[in-house]
């Protein structure tokens, strides 16, 4: 192991120095620019990428929120309880307030002032966007009107769609998300106890049947429509894991865009049915076995932070307490629009500039033959290596190779219940959190933790602070694979 | 012949409001409720009152 440098008594150098001692990334923006990643199809390059959410790229740069505008839902799931309420409570269907369509946009016109990272307004409930139609309607018109540069999206069961899919198109919203749980009535029976279609309860099997059938016809008709489909499905430990896979391939064939594979979150405090009936959700490990299965991953998303019903913010990140209703001015005098298109401008330098050193890292790192390393970053977005490890609330976990860098998923760090407990709990947690991860990069870190993370095994990287996450992962792969005789030469 | 709300268990979703054949159902105040007047409970139209069909809480949406 002597071949192997360690980076960890690197303390933090300048960018430049750093890249000449790895011998990586070109980091001037002269390096040359690409329109946009070259396996994707223009036409959906450019749907997707401002939206955080279709593109795991795009979510390092720009901001969602979502308005919590349509409380009314036409059918139950298990894992749903829009009663519960709670600030610090982060999962679908919480909301903190409900607004109407005027509060919402006004809401939305001072976000979008205050928030250049801003792209996309999406409606998702708490209950049901496309059944609570004319609220989710009247909220989207109110923003179009005000603030055209800003994408709208929206999230149903589907149950609703065919009804709205004319309006959908003329509406301009390009993106809908599906959650469909699983293509077996048997199986929805024991996810959705009543589905409410056309002035009838229907329960157990004859309700999933009707929704299930009404989530295909919606799935295909915005696909017919050129309208960018995402399905989400709730993957629920001994109640439709068997059938993931044939979900995932089917969407596929019905022309769904992205897959988003999440797990149950469930706990009896919800007062959901699967929360006290000790329904659990799936662990890691179990998550990621579905998603290896479903092929070569390219239509997974494994970047969702499952959000709240009102969240704003970067994926991962949650403002919406700073713009509630009693927050919000009564007037707001600008619309922040020059800000959004400088940030846009910005941001297209920046990815251009990132992807050049990617692909110069690249090349270094095409000719090592090693296993895959698995490695967790720190970053507050921007796809750089941008923060301190004691701020982390998440860790990005990517994959390198020859082969390239990959992003596998995130884990979490903050559980809202660690809060009051000491410092040394929360690092068993990170701990906890990082199993089967032996490296970390962040911006910086104290010595104490990382004398600590070391005692376990885990490697604390800060020497890469502010680089590009693709450029840092693969110099440091090709680092640790160099020859001795090259590693001499750098050392 | 009229359902009601049963206001403490009510979770404001609104989907009765929006089923109710009768527009029947409105929010006024801080609460949703049902004008006793306007309410036929759907006799005739539909085979269960449309409100306690969508309603997410059992035994929420009940006979005045």
């Amino acid at each position: 192991m002597a071949n192997i440098i360690s980076l960890g008594g690197l303390q933090v150098a300048s960018r430049d120095e750093l890249g000449q001692a790895m011998g990586g990334g070109c980091t001037a923006s002269s390096c040359g620019t690409k329109a946009g990643p070259a396996d994707m199809d223009p036409a959906i390059w450019a749907k997707v990428k401002d939206h955080p959410c279709y593109s795991e790229e795009a979510h390092h740069y720009f901001a969602r929120m979502h308005v919590s505008v349509a409380p009314a839902c036409n059918i139950q799931c298990n894992y749903c309880n829009r009663k519960y309420d709670c600030a610090n409570e982060s999962r679908p269907g919480v909301v903190s307030e409900r607004l109407t369509p005027e509060q919402a946009a006004r809401k939305v016109l001072a976000v979008a002032a205050e928030v250049p990272q801003l792209s996309v307004l999406g409606i998702a409930g708490p209950g049901d966007a496309a059944y609570d139609w004319k609220k989710t309607k009247a909220t989207f018109d109110l923003v179009q009107a005000q603030l055209p540069d800003i994408k709208l999206c929206l999230s149903s069961n589907g149950l609703a769609v065919p009804d709205h899919v004319e309006e959908i198109v003329a509406m301009n919203i390009d993106h809908v998300t599906l959650t469909i749980n699983t293509l077996d009535p048997e199986v929805g029976a024991k996810i959705y106890p009543w589905v409410f279609f056309r002035g009838k309860r229907h329960e157990g099997v004859e309700g999933a049947a009707i929704l299930l059938a009404r989530q295909m016809e919606a799935l295909e008709m915005l696909v017919a429509r050129g309208v960018l489909v995402k399905v989400n499905s709730v993957l629920i430990p001994g109640i439709n894991e068997a059938g993931m896979v044939e979900l995932n391939r089917i969407v596929k064939a019905k022309g769904a865009f992205l897959h988003n594979i999440m797990p149950l979150i469930s706990d009896p405090a919800h007062g959901t049915h699967f929360g006290l009936t000790g329904q659990r959700g799936p662990t890691a490990a179990e998550l990621r076995a579905v998603q290896d299965q479903c092929g070569d991953g390219a239509n997974l998303m494994k970047h969702c932070r499952q959000c709240r019903a009102d969240a704003v913010g970067m994926l991962g990140e949650d403002r919406g307490q700073e713009f509630t209703l009693d927050k919000l001015p009564e007037t707001i005098a600008e619309d922040g629009e020059e800000k959004r298109a400088a940030y846009r401008d910005w941001v297209a330098r920046e990815r251009a500039d990132r992807r050049a050193a990617a692909e110069a890292a690249q090349a270094e790192a095409a000719f090592v033959a090693a296993p895959p390393l698995l490695v967790g970053v720190c970053t507050k977005g921007g796809g750089r290596i941008n923060q301190h490890f004691g701020h982390a609330t998440e860790f990005q976990i990517y994959e390198v190779d020859a082969a390239g860098v990959r992003f596998v998923t995130h884990r979490r760090a903050d559980n809202y219940c660690v809060g009051g407990h000491g410092e040394g709990d929360r690092l068993s947690e990170i701990i906890r959190t990082l199993e089967g991860v032996p490296v970390v990069l962040c911006a910086r870190i104290g010595e104490a933790p990382r004398a600590k993370m070391a005692e376990v095994g885990i490697e604390v990287i800060d020497a890469c602070a502010m680089d590009y996450i693709e450029t840092a992962l693969l110099d440091l792969y090709a680092e640790r694979h160099r020859t001795p005789e090259a590693g001499a030469l750098i050392a | 012949m009229s359902y009601r709300i049963v206001t403490p268990q009510c979770t404001a979703c609104g989907a009765c409001e929006i089923e109710c054949p009768s527009s029947a159902i409105g929010f006024t105040g801080a609460a949703y409720s049902i004008d006793a007047a306007l309410c036929t409970e759907c006799a005739g139209r539909f085979e269960t009152p449309q409100c306690a069909s969508v309603c997410p809480v059992p035994q929420t949406c009940v006979p005045a």
